[in-house]
């Protein structure tokens, strides 16, 4: 059974008086123990997806599709089952934990909160966290859940956050670019934490980046994102050997290559639309290389390709022209 | 422990410059102190043995030194007017006016931040409170005194509206509207304070973090909202309990209190330069004190102050 589901998840948010469309229209499933990556550009509802997923929604926005965990709707909770949700199913890890960790309250305090919060008592919940801060990579967990926050580096900080949430021994973590905010050189080291962690212990996870190698080396299924739709869904393995979607194959054309050097660095034409601004065709449509007007005029469905979801009018059309070598010269052309 | 020390050490010093402000002031005012007390008709050899004797022809060093002694002893100086100690005309007054500031304060900082933590948590009262506020914070306080003279102390008869009654519960019956009148304008400053700390910190990231994880709405509040919210209200509190000091002197006027300010004033007009000093002094090292203990509360509240002031 799938831990999570994500059913025609769309998103409304109120931006001066008026409802705009953030996500319009996300199906994604995550099975026990299993993690997926959400992919894409800034702006492309990723954030927002998680977030969906917690009930975490800014004031005044509307939902519409369905967010059920293990099979309950999490839009039909009551504030108790929310909370409970909260406590005990679901963990988030955010992207800067320096501004989500408050920074008057000591690490400890931190760390034991959401645990005395279900019932435990302190001393116990104190007990069970320095542990993890050990297990996570800290040294000196002893003297740590007694500092501030601001006494701590970033990495430590995201340590500290990753502990948090394993600490509630949840079934889902979600993870918002958690190692974005770090210094390059810790980014790895928490990744590392992150990953080890995930693994031994079972957990599913919900891995939100714009880093598309990082997803594939942690994930096991790859969503990708754009402006508010899901365009393709891929099993991580299947990434470079035959993406179905001319956005994904154009996100990992503009990665640089560590080994080639190019003459010039690749970037997909045009500007990311936000979702609001999509009309009626596909909403890739104004930068792809392969739009035609069926593309402009009727928005594609998310269906079933091979071991893949896609959704591209074209996709069976394209099958062996999408490698990066290819992407490159159409756009140049 | 060392910063507290090094903070006491400073506000010693303030206090120190402050005094030396107090007493150098009144010499800098028109007026002689010998010529009022001689009379109209006094001639240059009586003037000179009056000096002679209050030591005004000494050096403002000397005499300074001497005052200040005095002052460390607990001896305020002779009232030139009414020739007895200042400490004795000062003790009754002193009590009333400590009763009217703390009074107020209380009304101000409680009244003040459960107005304010209301208007950024409750969406339907919010406008209202808003409102009631700004006309509060426009609203001087001998205008609020005259206003609720009228209103609760001649048409309805509430409250008394002069002197400062004797014994606890009459005195807080007798000082009720002062301290209202006192409170108003910083009371609505302290609610909109409040509510602006209180909207900025719920809409922090780690509050957020908080919900996030299924803390109750009750706790996110009082754990991270108010927490947070508490270190700027705590700030301005502190200075707004030290303004009170200067509003009181109106205050105290308007409704024939007999306290430090009235007294002030009074000893003023009289040119009783003694009793000037001396109230002077007090409502000075008051307004130093207190701001040093808003200061050491605030380190107490802000870890990253505390870590930024021992580096």
């Amino acid at each position: 059974m799938s831990v999570l589901d994500l059913e025609h998840l769309a998103v409304d948010l109120p931006v001066e008086g008026r409802l705009r469309r953030v996500i319009h229209d996300v199906t994604l499933s995550i099975a026990q123990g299993e993690a997926v990556g959400v992919v894409g550009e800034s702006g492309a509802g990723k954030s927002m997806t998680s977030r969906a997923v917690l009930r975490l929604l800014p004031h005044g926005a509307t939902v519409e599709g369905e967010v059920r965990f293990e099979g309950r709707s999490v839009m039909a909770m009551d504030r108790t089952a929310l909370r409970d949700y909260r406590l005990s199913d679901v963990a988030m890890i955010f992207q800067d934990p320096r501004a989500h960790i408050n920074p008057v309250r000591t690490v400890g305090d931190f760390l034991v909160e959401a645990l005395v919060e279900r019932g435990d008592a302190k001393a116990d919940a104190l007990r069970v966290v320095t542990a993890l801060l050990g297990v996570v990579g800290i040294s000196d967990p002893q003297r740590r859940v007694k500092q501030y926050p601001h006494e701590l580096s970033g990495g430590m900080l995201q340590r500290v956050m990753i502990a948090s949430a394993l600490a509630i021994e949840p079934k889902l973590l979600l993870a918002d670019e958690p190692t974005t905010a770090l210094d390059v050189t810790t980014q790895s080291d928490v990744m590392v934490s992150l990953d080890t962690q995930r693994r031994e212990r079972g957990l599913a996870m919900l891995f939100v980046t714009h880093d598309l190698e990082l997803a594939a080396a942690v994930c096991d299924r790859i969503a990708v994102m754009y402006a508010g739709f899901l365009v393709e869904d891929i099993p991580a393995s299947q990434l470079h050997r035959g993406v179905q979607h001319p956005y994904t194959a154009g996100l990992l054309a503009s990665r640089p290559s560590p080994t080639v050097r190019e003459r010039r660095l690749f970037a997909i034409a045009g500007r990311p639309l936000s979702a609001y601004e999509v009309g009626d065709g596909c909403g890739f449509a104004s930068r792809c290389a392969f739009a035609n007007d069926r593309c402009r005029s009727e928005r594609p469905a998310l269906r079933v390709v091979g071991a893949s979801r896609v959704a591209c009018h074209r996709s069976e059309e394209l099958s062996g022209q999408l490698s990066s070598h290819n992407i490159r010269e159409a756009t140049h052309d | 422990m060392r910063l507290i020390t090094r903070r006491l050490v400073s506000l010693v010093l303030t206090l120190f410059v402050a005094s030396i402000a107090v007493y150098g002031a009144l010499f800098l005012a028109p007026g002689n102190p010998a010529t009022l007390l001689a009379g109209g008709r006094a001639t240059p050899a009586v003037l000179r043995e009056i000096e002679r004797q209050m030591h005004l022809n000494q050096p403002f060093i000397t005499r300074y030194w001497e005052w200040l002694v005095g002052v460390l002893h607990g001896n305020l100086g002779q009232s030139y007017v009414y020739r007895v100690p200042v400490t004795t005309l000062l003790a009754g007054r002193v009590e009333n006016t400590i009763f009217l500031v703390v009074y107020a304060s209380i009304v101000i900082i409680l009244g003040g931040v459960i107005l304010g933590v209301t208007a950024a948590t409750r969406r339907r009262v919010s406008p209202i409170i808003t409102v009631g506020t700004s006309i509060g914070l426009a609203t001087p306080s001998f205008v609020a005194a005259i206003i609720s003279i009228t209103v609760f102390g001649v048409d309805l008869k509430w409250f008394p509206v002069f002197g400062a009654g004797s014994g606890f519960t009459d005195q807080l019956w007798h000082l009720t509207l002062p301290a209202l009148a006192l409170a108003t304008s910083w009371l609505a400053y302290t609610a909109q304070l409040t509510k602006a700390a209180v909207r900025e910190e719920l809409s922090r990231e780690h509050v957020e973090t908080a919900r996030s994880r299924g803390i109750r709405a009750r706790h996110v509040l009082t754990r991270h909202v108010l927490r947070n919210a508490m270190i700027p209200i705590t700030t301005v509190s502190g200075l707004t309990v030290a303004g009170l000091i200067a509003g009181d002197v109106v205050v105290e006027q308007a409704f024939g209190v007999n306290g430090l300010g009235s007294f002030l004033v009074q000893a003023a007009l009289q040119k009783d330069f003694a009793s000037v000093q001396a109230v002077s002094l007090i409502l000075v090292a008051t307004f130093v004190v207190i701001n040093g203990a808003v200061d050491l509360w605030s380190l107490a509240l802000d870890p990253r102050l505390r870590a930024g002031a021992s580096a």
